[in-house]
């Protein structure tokens, strides 16, 4: 067991206890803890996977903004213990068998599929990190128009946001 | 020293992209299920950066830097959505929004 193999089963774990958490947890606020833990430990693991600026993103995009969004709205609308109802017929026999039949496919495609080659291009190259600078450089060149268009998406989102939460005059 | 196989986080994958599908169907608060959808997006990007390592290609983190934008967009008007709906019905269980339901 080399190291790397350590780091992604610590974290893998962590990142499943994480969600089932979020699953099991009755309180909102402790759902969302549980899903900041899964976040962190998936910058970990893109860390392991060389893609650097990316772990630096999820974190301070993912961990940091949005979920701190989450937990102001969970403390703005004093969210308490999740009221428990009758759930739907279909939701009982259906869901249930379903979530766990699409789990065992996905990873039984995953598992088989071509990408089960430690990689394409052999180990060499696959330990080199990501550059950060060849990834702005197809960011701001091949990927400019789309990327000048997420810019207004987040505007449209904004002004989006602030027409639905304003109180009504 | 080996690189562990990409194989590997694709079954992470799959398996938060389960778990976040049923979190979506049996959660009954409508902040939770939010959280599952961010989960869902999660896992979907850890499948990008595991398979723009395999083909040594940067695009696929150039997607996930687009997917990360659109979930905070998602988030910001999703969550604005919502404290809408308590304001109206008082109640974040998704039982009672069911103006929509047939």
């Amino acid at each position: 067991m080399s190291l790397p193999f350590i780091l992604f089963f610590v974290f893998a774990f962590i990142a499943v206890m994480g969600a089932v958490l979020l699953i099991l947890a009755h309180e909102p606020i402790h759902s969302a803890l549980a899903l900041i833990l899964v976040m962190v430990s998936l910058a970990v693991l893109y860390l392991l996977l060389g893609a650097e600026f990316i772990a630096a993103v999820q974190i301070i995009v993912y961990a940091g903004a949005i979920m701190v969004l989450f937990v102001f709205v969970i403390m703005l609308l004093n969210a308490g213990v999740e009221e428990r109802t009758n759930w739907s017929k279909i939701a009982k026999y259906a869901g249930l068998p379903l979530g766990i039949f699409l789990l065992l496919e996905l990873a039984h495609f995953l598992a088989r599929s071509g990408a089960g080659a430690t990689t394409a291009n052999g180990p060499g190259a696959s330990n080199a990190a990501f550059s950060t600078r060849a990834l702005s450089e197809l960011l701001f060149q091949k990927y400019l128009f789309p990327f000048e268009a997420t810019s207004i998406l987040i505007l449209i989102a904004i002004l989006g946001a602030l027409v639905l939460a304003k109180k009504d005059s | 020293m080996t690189a562990v196989p990409i194989s590997y986080y694709l079954v992470l994958s799959a398996v938060l992209f389960g778990l976040g599908v049923v979190a979506f169907v049996f959660k009954r608060n409508i902040i939770t299920i939010f959280m599952a959808i961010e989960l869902m997006l999660n896992a979907v990007n850890l499948a990008f950066v595991a398979f723009a390592r395999a083909h040594n290609q940067l695009d696929g983190l150039v997607f996930v830097f687009f997917v990360i934008v659109v979930a905070a967009a998602e988030a910001a008007v999703g969550l604005a959505i919502v404290i809408t709906i308590v304001q109206n019905r008082e109640s974040l269980n998704i039982e009672r929004i069911n103006l929509l339901k047939f």
